[in-house]
Order: structure tokens, then sequence, then C-alpha cells
């Protein structure tokens, strides 16, 4: 059977990763993967080679995309162009133009397509929130409890998930699965979180050790890899065995905390977010303080398959590559 | 040394007998244990309780107060399962619930098993206290933890007249109030689990609570603030608990492993089960505050 993938989100870590591994499956012919801006692998800046993908500079904002997906007679559509921060230049207006209208020309382009079958979209646990009145473990049919994510890339990935959900009930016929990705943790990835880690002190909410979980980016690839090359239907949590304490990471790290009473850490975020350093949202600030924790049974079910790395052995691979280690010693 | 060897040859010395392979000292073992803590290389599991740090430095501060301060007496241990899931319901009172912290070292200590308390939302909101809870094993109460639990095979335990039992005056003492909407029967009927009653007899007389400041409670969004003859009277020194002398007794199980699914979904069922539970604790609340007499022995 001949497949055509498309690949959103290329220009990215983990898209330009997943769009490699498909390029080399032989039961996929072709991979078109396109983003708004050009992967860092061909402008020579480095960075993750695409492999045989073709890439096709598109803005998702536009109808351009229908067109990509008609003349292409793609068969399978894995969506990952969720972008989790606003970037310096555009703000947060920009990010969700990109995330809300571009998830709908995508989606709208799909529902028009004759061809595709198979639709995969990468999402985050972040949509159920933290707070202190929520189970310790979520499963996937859990509904938020104080009215779900009020804030940035949470919210946005809340409001695509509805679209995602839409359009599943319009095409029954297209198998689209929805996966929920914990924190991604790994040498390649960079995110607030691992900048965070980063840091030489690492400001914490006084009172408060957050349940952490993280995903390896190899064991990311692989669950986005069978999903676009099976047929999975349904939504699923994405998270490494095990939790972590923030404390914990800390100690792994070898980094001294400062714990900081609430208020006092939501002040040091706006500062330090207004200068560029780190991303402090008010989401960040009370999965600094509830944490988070996802139940991944369902996706080990479908895929008979379970990530090789457990949360802590994911973060000790990204503390290994960054060359930190905990106090008075090594690991 | 009749007839040395024969037999005596042939036996094979295990080498933990050597008396060098014993126990390895106490100094090395605390020397590991802090390099563990220190370098994080120990495990929590999806709630977040953390066994080491609950064993060694937790329960480890609260003994002294269950074996020299309160006496603690644990009784029928035998009824708590050794293995698997079962829900243990107990009365809750003393103002401050430091029932909670010793039905943990008597479950911990005598039933070598770990208490998994379901407790109010209070509780996490709240800094320190939402992780030391859940460092210890504790969680919300919620049906969603709950069945997670038990379906593991964890001891869960509840105190199901909540805020209602644990402020209430000390007139009530020893009188189950109105158990909540049977959430927690629910849960044991879903997961089959025995249910088992159990008393706590003492905390009632640690902080007798003869008024409430319920306006203060209210801006501070307490649900109480107690009066007790030595608080706020004597200040800080009022918050030490009277030296009261402690029963616990575990009840005879209640199994629910007969029922199917659909009659955690029967009200009827729920209720009538949880007032079975309710009279259960109460009877033995009875017969134990006979049985323990003074309750600052050998005084009062």
């Amino acid at each position: 059977m001949t497949h055509t993938v498309l690949v959103t989100g290329v220009s990215r870590h983990i898209g330009a990763r997943v769009a490699s591994v498909l390029a080399a499956d032989p039961d996929i012919t072709r991979v078109i993967g396109v983003d708004t801006v050009p992967p860092p692998s061909l402008t020579r800046e480095g960075g993750i080679s695409l492999g045989g993908t073709e890439f096709v500079r598109v803005d998702l904002r536009s109808p351009d995309i229908a067109q990509v997906i008609a003349a292409a007679d793609i068969d399978t559509v894995v969506h990952m162009s969720l972008v989790s921060a606003p970037s310096r230049s555009g703000g947060r207006a920009a990010m969700k133009e990109h995330n809300i209208i571009g998830t709908m020309q995508l989606l709208g382009a799909c529902q028009r397509s004759a061809t595709v079958r198979r639709v995969v979209v990468r999402s985050t646990t972040a949509v159920y929130g933290s707070s202190p009145r929520d189970p310790a473990v979520f499963t996937e049919d859990l509904e938020p409890h104080v009215g779900g994510p009020v804030h940035g890339y949470a919210k946005d990935a809340a409001e695509v998930e509805g679209y995602v959900r839409g359009f599943a009930r319009r095409r029954p016929d297209v198998t689209v699965s929805l996966l929920r990705f914990t924190n991604f943790m790994g040498p390649g990835v960079d995110s607030p979180l691992t900048r965070y880690f980063t840091q030489p002190v690492l400001p914490t909410v006084f009172g408060f050790d957050p349940r952490l979980q993280f995903i390896h980016e190899d064991d990311a690839v692989e669950v986005l890899r069978r999903m676009a090359t099976e047929d999975h239907p349904g939504t699923f949590n994405v998270a490494g065995a095990g939790v972590l304490l923030l404390s914990q990471c800390a100690r792994r790290a070898g980094r001294p905390s400062m714990p900081l009473f609430s208020p006092a850490f939501r002040a040091l975020g706006n500062a330090v977010r207004r200068l560029g350093l780190v991303e402090y949202s008010p989401e960040q600030v009370r999965l600094m303080s509830y944490g988070r924790v996802v139940d991944t049974s369902r996706l080990e079910a479908a895929l008979g398959w379970r990530p090789k790395f457990s949360t802590g052995a994911a973060f000790d691979e990204f503390l290994r590559s960054r060359g930190l280690r905990p106090f008075g010693g090594s690991r | 040394m009749g007839v040395p060897g024969e037999r005596e040859d042939g036996r094979v010395i295990p080498i933990t007998a050597a008396p060098s392979y014993a126990e390895p000292e106490p100094l090395a073992k605390a020397l590991a244990f802090l390099r563990r803590r220190i370098t994080g290389d120990y495990e929590v599991d999806e709630f977040g309780y953390d066994p080491e740090l609950t064993d060694k430095v937790v329960l480890e501060l609260i003994r002294p107060i269950y074996h020299r301060w309160f006496r603690v007496e644990p009784l029928e241990v035998k009824n708590v399962p050794e293995e698997g899931g079962a829900l243990i319901v107990a009365n809750h009172s003393g103002t401050l619930p430091l029932d909670a912290l010793m039905l943990q070292v008597a479950m911990h200590d005598e039933a070598g098993r770990a208490l998994r308390l379901l407790g109010a939302d209070l509780v996490y909101q709240l800094p320190v206290l939402s992780h030391v809870a859940r460092k210890t094993g504790h969680t919300l109460a919620c049906r969603e933890d709950a069945d997670r639990l038990l379906r593991k095979g964890e001891i869960v335990g509840v105190f199901p007249e909540g805020f209602k039992g644990v402020g209430k005056p000390f007139s009530e003492r020893y009188k189950l109030q109105r158990f909540g909407r049977g959430g927690f029967v629910a849960s044991a009927i879903r997961a089959g689990v025995p249910i088992v009653p159990t008393a706590i007899v003492g905390a009632e007389e640690i902080y007798p609570k003869i008024g409430d400041l319920k306006f203060l409670a209210r801006t501070l969004g307490l649900p109480y603030l107690p009066i007790t003859p030595f608080f706020p009277l004597l200040g800080p020194l009022g918050l030490v608990p009277l030296p009261s002398k402690w029963l616990i007794e575990f009840g005879e199980p209640i199994r629910t492993d007969e029922y199917d699914d659909a009659a955690a979904d029967d009200p009827m069922l729920v209720f009538n089960l949880t007032d079975h539970v309710r009279e259960a604790i109460q009877q033995l609340l009875n017969e134990l505050r006979l049985r323990r007499g003074h309750a600052f022995p050998p005084f009062l």
C-alpha cells in the first residue's frame, strides 16, 4: 500500500525527527513536511536532517495548505505544529493565531479531501490543568475540574482538541488519533522546562513539591511513527512511566532550589518573562505548585508497547547531555 | 560432642551467619540514606508517596508520641488484610487530626501496611501540608483516586465524618456524626475489597473543644477555630495535646465482593451498607470506651 504523509511543524526538533523517521519507512512513498519557516537543516544551521522529506514552506494560517493536500494525494496527516510559547517577535496573539487558525485551516482541508484516511494530532497534557481539586492521576476521559485551562498554550490546545473532535464527528471514516504528550525531555529538546532546569538556581514555590512526568524524545517520535502508520483512533496520554518530584529533579541536576512564596514566584516569573529569559506563564506556576500526572495504560494497551525511557531515565538522559550531575558525585 | 561431623560437615553455613555480615553499620546505613536523598536517587509513586522518607523521617518523628505520649494500643490487627486492597473506615475526632497520624503509625508498624488516607481538598491547597500529605502517601478524597488506589491493592483509609467529626464539641465525644454520601462504600464495591470498620478511642480528649471562634474561622477560610481549656489561653503551649490513653481497634471486615459492579450505582444498597458500617464503628467505639475506662489513667 502506498502512503503519502503530510507532517506539519517540521522546522522544530521533534517534527523534523518524525518526518525523517517516516521518510525512512519503506511502506511510505512520500513524506511532505510543511512549516512556516524553513527547517534549520536546510538553512545550513545544522539541526536534525529531514531525510527524504520534501519540504514545502506553507503558512498554516493560509488556505494554501488545502492545495498541498489536494495536489499530493495525502492519506495521512501528522499535525505537530503547535507552538507552546510565544515567540519574541510575534507575541501571544501570533502564537494563538498560529495554533488555532492553523489547525482550523488544516482540518478544513482534510475534511474536503477525499484521500485523507488518518489524522494524528499532537496535543498536551496541559489541557488537564493542575489544581488541588483534581485527582492525582488523570485518565483520558477526565474533564478538567475548574472550567479547564484559561491561559496560553493549554487554552490553545484545549480549543484545538475541540476542533479535532468536531472533525472526527464530521468525518467518521477518518481515523483520528489525539495524543496528549507530557513534557518532552532529552538531549535535543529545548523547551521552557529544559531551560528552567539549566538555570544556576531553581526558583520553586514555597511549600509545594509538584509531581512531574516526562517523555523521552525517542519515545515521542516512536509513538508518533506508530500512530502515523497504524490505526489507533482515540485520545491517548503519552508519558514515561513513574514520576519525579521537582525537589528530586533539582537534586539530580545538582542545582540548589530557592523556595519563594507564590506571589513572589509569580512576580519573579513576570520579570524574567519580560526580559525574555525563561517562560513562566500562569499555567507554569500552577504546574510548579500542584504538578500533574497522567495515566498511560490506554496507550500501552493500544500499541502493545510502552515507552523505553521512564520519566526518571528520560530526565537522567537530559542531564547527561547537558553535563549536569548531582551534588558530590556521578550517577 | 558424641558424633561430630556426619551431618554437621555437610551443612552449608549461610554467609549471613557471619557476625560481620549481620547488619551494615548504622553509620554506613545513615550515610547511604543521606547519599540517596541528596542525589535524588529514590522513588516515589504516582501519588507522590515516598516510602523511605515516610518510614525513616516522618514516622520516626511521630513514633515517640505514639508510644510514649498517647501509649496507643492497637487491637485486632489481624483484621487488616496482609495483602490486597481494603478500605479502613474510622471515626474522626480531636480538633486537630492527630488520629490520622496515629492510625498511620499503627498500620505501618503493627500491620506492616502503608495507609493511604483520603483527605479534604483544603489540605491540598495549603503550602507545606499539601506536599507532606502527598509524600506520606495520602491523596485527595475523590472517586478517581480512591478507585485507583484500591485497584492497585493498597489500603485506603477514610474518615467519612470529615470536618464534622474532627471539629465537634467535647460534649458530643464518641458520637459518630453523619457519614457523607457513602462514596467510600461505592468505591469499595467497585473494587470488591473488604471494608474494615475501625474505632479510635482517645483522640477526643487531646484538645477538648469547648468553644468555636466562628467569625474568625470564616475570615481565615477555616472550617472552625477551636477554644479549648488551654487554647488560646496559654498561647502556643495550649497546642500541646493532653496525654490521653488511646486504643485503636480494627473490626471484623465487611465483605463487598459478593456484590456486582452495578451495586455501586444502587443508592439504596450503598446507603444501607454505609449505615451498617457506621453502626459497626459506633458499637466498637462504645465497647472500647468502656474497656479503656479513664481517659488519663491512672489519675482521671
